[in-house]
C-alpha cells in the first residue's frame, strides 16, 4: 500500500469518526435546546403564538385550547404533559399517567377529562383533595388555562 | 357545551400531529447514524489490514458486516417496541462495541505470525469471540425490550431483584478460588472454560431496587431528619435496608480484592441518593466517606497489608510509576507510553503496537486504542460516552414516573462512573481499579450487562417521549395494566 492511501485512511477515519459524534449531536440537538425554547413559549404573552403551527381556528370561546400539562410545583415540577384525547389520571398509583410521589397523594387522587374541547377536573374521592386555585372541587369542574390544581404539595397547570 | 364539540377533537389532533411525525424521523436517524456507525466500522477494518498485511484481503468487510446485522435486528425490534425510544443511544453504542470487535480483531492480527495473518480467521481470538457476544448482548437488549414492556413493571420485583444482585455479587466470594479467582481477584464463576462476572449483571438490579425503595422513602429522608454538625441526617430505620444492602456488596467486594467495583457501587449508592432527596449534603457525606475510606485503606494496606495490600500497592504505581517500570508498573508504564506514543492524531490505525501492554483487550483497550488513534480519536470516544450518559439522564429527566427518574439516572451514572474509573486509572489520573471500559473491552458479561442497562435505558426514554394519546392505543400490544380500566371508564360521553 502506499504510503499516501494510508496517510489519506488514517486521517479519514478521524475525520469520519468526529463527523459521526457531530452527527449525533445534529440528531439530539433539539431535544438539547427543547427546553429553553418551550420556556419561551410559555413565557410568552397570551396569544401571541396561537396562529403558529397548524392555524387552529380559534373557535374555543374561553381562551385557547390547553395543549400541555405542567407541574409547577412539587417534586416533579417542570415535567411536561402533552394533552391529546386520553384522559390524565393523577396520583400515587404506578399507573397513573402523572405519578405523584406525595404524602398527602391518594393513589388514585384525580383524573382529567377532555370534553367538548375543555378540560374537566374530577376528585375521585382523595383522602387530602383536590383544589382548583383555592376552591376545593367536588364535583367534575373545567379546568381554565393557567390556573393552578393543586394537589398535595404538588400543583399543576394547563398551558395552551 | 354544544358549541365546544367540534374544537374537542382538533385540539388533540393538532397536540399529535408534531409528535408523530417527530417520532418517526426519529427512528429514521436512528437507522441513519447506524448506517454511518456500521460504515466508519468497516472503513476502520480496511485500513488496519492496509496497514498491518500491506494490502485489503477480500474477506475484510465481514466481521463488520455481522455486527451491522446484529444491530440492524435491534434497531428493527426498537421500531416495533420501543418507537419513541431516543435515536441517539443505540447508534453511538453500536459504534464503540464495534470499534471495539474491530480492535479486538487487530489486537488478534498483531499477536499471530506475520505469516497467517492475511488468513487468520474471522471467528477466532478475541475478535471472533467478542462478536459472538455482540450477537448475545443485542439479543438480550431485545429481550429485555421484548419482556420489560413498560419500566414501571421492575419496580414490582424490586425487593426480589435486590435480592438477585446481592447473591449475584457474592456467589464468586463464596465459591472456592479455583473456580473463581482470575488475577487475584475473585469475581467470576469459572465453568468449563466458561468465564461469567455476575458482578456486572448485579448492577442492573441493584440500581432497580436502590431507585424502588428511595421512591418509596423519598419524603421521609427528605423530611424527617436529625440536624447534625449543620448535615441532615435521615433516621436509621428509614435507611436500614439500602445502607445493609450496600455494606454487604462493599464488604463482598473487598473480599473479593476488587475495588474498582466497590467504587462503582458506592458512587451508584450515594448518587441515586442524591437524585432522590435533592440534598446536597448526601454528594458531601459521600465524598467524605469515600475519601476516609481510601485513605484508612491505604494506611491500614501500609501496616498489616492483608485485603488492603493490593490497594497499598496499586496506590504506589499510581504515585510513581516509574520508579519500578519492569515489575510492578509495567503494566501502566506501558500504557502510558501507548498513549504517549500515541500523541495528537496517533499511529493510524494498525500501525501501533498496543500488544505491548499487558491486558491491552481487556483492562486496558482505551491505552491501546489511544496509541493508533491519538488524543483526536480517544476524544471522539470520550464525548460519544457523554452523549450516551447525557442521553440516559434525559430519559430520567423526562419520564414521567420518580421510579423511573431514579432507575434512567442511577444506570447512566453508573456507566459514566465506570468510564471515569478505568479511563482515570489507564491514563493516571487515579489510582487503577480493574474495571471493563463499557461496550469497549473483551469480556461477555460487561457487554451484555452493559447492554442491558442501555435496553433499559431506551425502554424508560420511550416511556418518556411516548405523547400521552399515544399510550391509551399502544395498551393494546402492552401489558394489559390497570390504566385500559381506567379509561375505559365513561368518560369519553360528548354531548352535541
Amino acid at each position: 500500500m502506499p504510503e499516501f492511501v494510508l496517510t489519506v485512511a488514517r486521517f479519514g477515519f478521524l475525520v469520519l469518526l468526529w463527523i459521526f459524534v457531530f452527527t449525533v449531536v445534529g440528531v439530539i440537538r433539539r431535544d438539547l435546546f427543547a427546553g429553553a425554547k418551550s420556556s419561551r413559549l410559555v413565557a410568552a404573552p397570551r396569544g401571541v403564538g396561537a396562529s403558529a403551527g397548524h392555524a387552529q381556528p380559534a373557535k374555543v370561546k374561553r381562551g385557547r385550547a390547553a395543549h400541555q400539562l405542567v407541574v409547577t410545583a412539587g417534586q416533579l415540577a417542570g415535567t411536561r404533559i402533552t394533552l391529546g384525547e386520553a384522559p390524565i389520571t393523577i396520583g400515587r398509583a404506578e399507573d397513573s399517567t402523572l405519578v405523584i410521589t406525595d404524602d398527602y397523594a391518594s393513589a388514585r387522587h384525580a383524573r382529567l377529562l377532555p370534553r367538548g374541547g375543555q378540560w374537566i377536573i374530577e376528585d375521585l374521592g382523595s383522602t387530602n383533595g383536590t383544589y382548583l386555585d383555592r376552591a376545593k372541587v367536588t364535583g367534575p369542574t373545567p379546568v381554565p388555562l393557567g390556573v393552578p390544581i393543586r394537589i398535595g404539595r404538588t400543583s399543576i397547570e394547563l398551558r395552551p | 357545551m354544544t358549541a365546544r364539540t367540534t374544537p374537542a377533537a382538533s385540539p388533540a389532533v393538532t397536540g399529535e400531529m408534531p409528535r408523530i411525525r417527530m417520532s418517526k424521523s426519529r427512528r429514521n436517524a436512528e437507522l441513519g447514524l447506524l448506517l454511518f456507525a456500521m460504515a466508519l466500522i468497516t472503513a476502520y477494518a480496511a485500513t488496519v489490514e492496509a496497514t498491518m498485511l500491506d494490502s485489503v484481503t477480500p474477506d475484510f468487510w465481514i466481521p463488520a458486516a455481522l455486527v451491522s446485522l446484529v444491530f440492524l435486528g435491534l434497531h428493527i425490534v426498537i421500531r416495533f417496541l420501543a418507537p419513541y425510544a431516543d435515536p441517539a443511544l443505540v447508534p453511538a453504542v453500536a459504534l464503540i462495541n464495534g470499534l471495539g470487535v474491530a480492535f479486538l480483531r487487530r489486537i488478534d492480527l498483531g499477536r499471530a505470525d506475520a505469516a497467517d495473518r492475511a488468513n487468520f480467521p474471522i471467528f477466532a481470538g478475541d475478535g471472533g469471540r467478542q462478536l459472538a457476544w455482540t450477537l448475545l448482548a443485542a439479543i438480550m437488549a431485545a429481550g429485555l425490550l421484548i419482556i420489560v414492556r413498560d419500566h414501571r413493571i421492575v419496580s414490582r420485583y424490586a425487593y426480589t431483584l435486590g435480592l438477585v444482585g446481592i447473591v449475584l455479587v457474592m456467589i464468586p466470594a463464596v465459591l472456592p478460588s479455583r473456580y473463581s479467582e482470575i488475577n487475584g481477584a475473585k469475581l467470576w464463576i469459572l465453568i468449563g472454560g466458561f468465564s461469567i462476572q455476575p458482578g456486572e449483571f448485579a448492577k442492573l438490579a441493584l440500581v432497580s431496587f436502590f431507585a424502588y425503595y428511595l421512591v418509596r422513602k423519598r419524603e421521609v429522608l427528605s423530611l424527617a431528619s436529625r440536624r447534625f454538625l449543620g448535615i441532615d441526617f435521615p433516621r436509621g430505620r428509614d435507611l436500614g435496608p439500602v445502607v445493609a444492602v450496600w455494606l454487604l456488596s462493599l464488604l463482598v467486594l473487598v473480599f473479593e480484592k476488587d475495588l474498582g467495583t466497590a467504587l462503582l457501587y458506592f458512587g451508584m449508592f450515594v448518587v441515586i441518593l442524591y437524585v432522590a432527596t435533592e440534598r446536597v449534603s448526601w454528594l458531601i457525606i459521600g465524598l467524605l466517606l469515600f475519601f476516609g475510606g481510601a485513605t484508612l485503606a491505604y494506611s491500614l494496606g501500609a501496616s498489616i497489608g492483608g485485603p488492603f495490600a493490593n490497594f497499598y500497592d496499586r496506590v504506589q504505581i499510581w504515585q510513581d510509576p516509574f520508579a519500578d517500570p519492569y515489575n510492578a508498573g509495567y503494566q501502566p508504564v506501558q500504557s502510558l507510553l501507548g498513549l504517549g506514543t500515541g500523541g495528537l492524531f496517533g499511529a493510524g490505525p494498525g500501525g501501533g503496537q498496543p500488544t505491548k501492554v499487558p491486558d491491552v483487550e481487556d483492562d486496558f483497550i482505551f491505552a491501546g486504542l489511544g496509541e493508533e488513534i491519538g488524543l483526536f480519536g480517544l476524544s471522539a470516544f470520550l464525548v460519544m460516552y457523554l452523549l450516551i450518559v447525557e442521553r440516559g439522564l434525559r430519559a430520567g429527566l423526562a419520564v414521567r414516573d420518580s421510579f423511573g427518574k431514579l432507575l434512567a439516572g442511577g444506570l447512566a451514572f453508573t456507566l459514566g462512573l465506570q468510564v471515569f474509573v478505568i479511563v482515570g486509572g489507564v491514563s493516571g489520573l487515579i489510582p487503577l481499579t480493574g474495571q471493563t471500559t463499557p461496550f469497549l473491552s473483551a469480556g461477555g458479561s460487561s457487554l451484555m450487562a452493559n447492554w442491558l442497562i442501555i435496553a433499559m435505558l431506551l425502554r424508560i426514554s420511550d416511556a418518556a417521549g411516548r405523547p400521552v394519546t399515544g399510550s391509551a392505543s399502544a395498551q393494546g400490544d402492552g401489558p394489559a395494566g390497570p390504566p385500559v380500566k381506567l379509561h375505559g371508564a365513561p368518560t369519553e360521553v360528548i354531548r352535541s
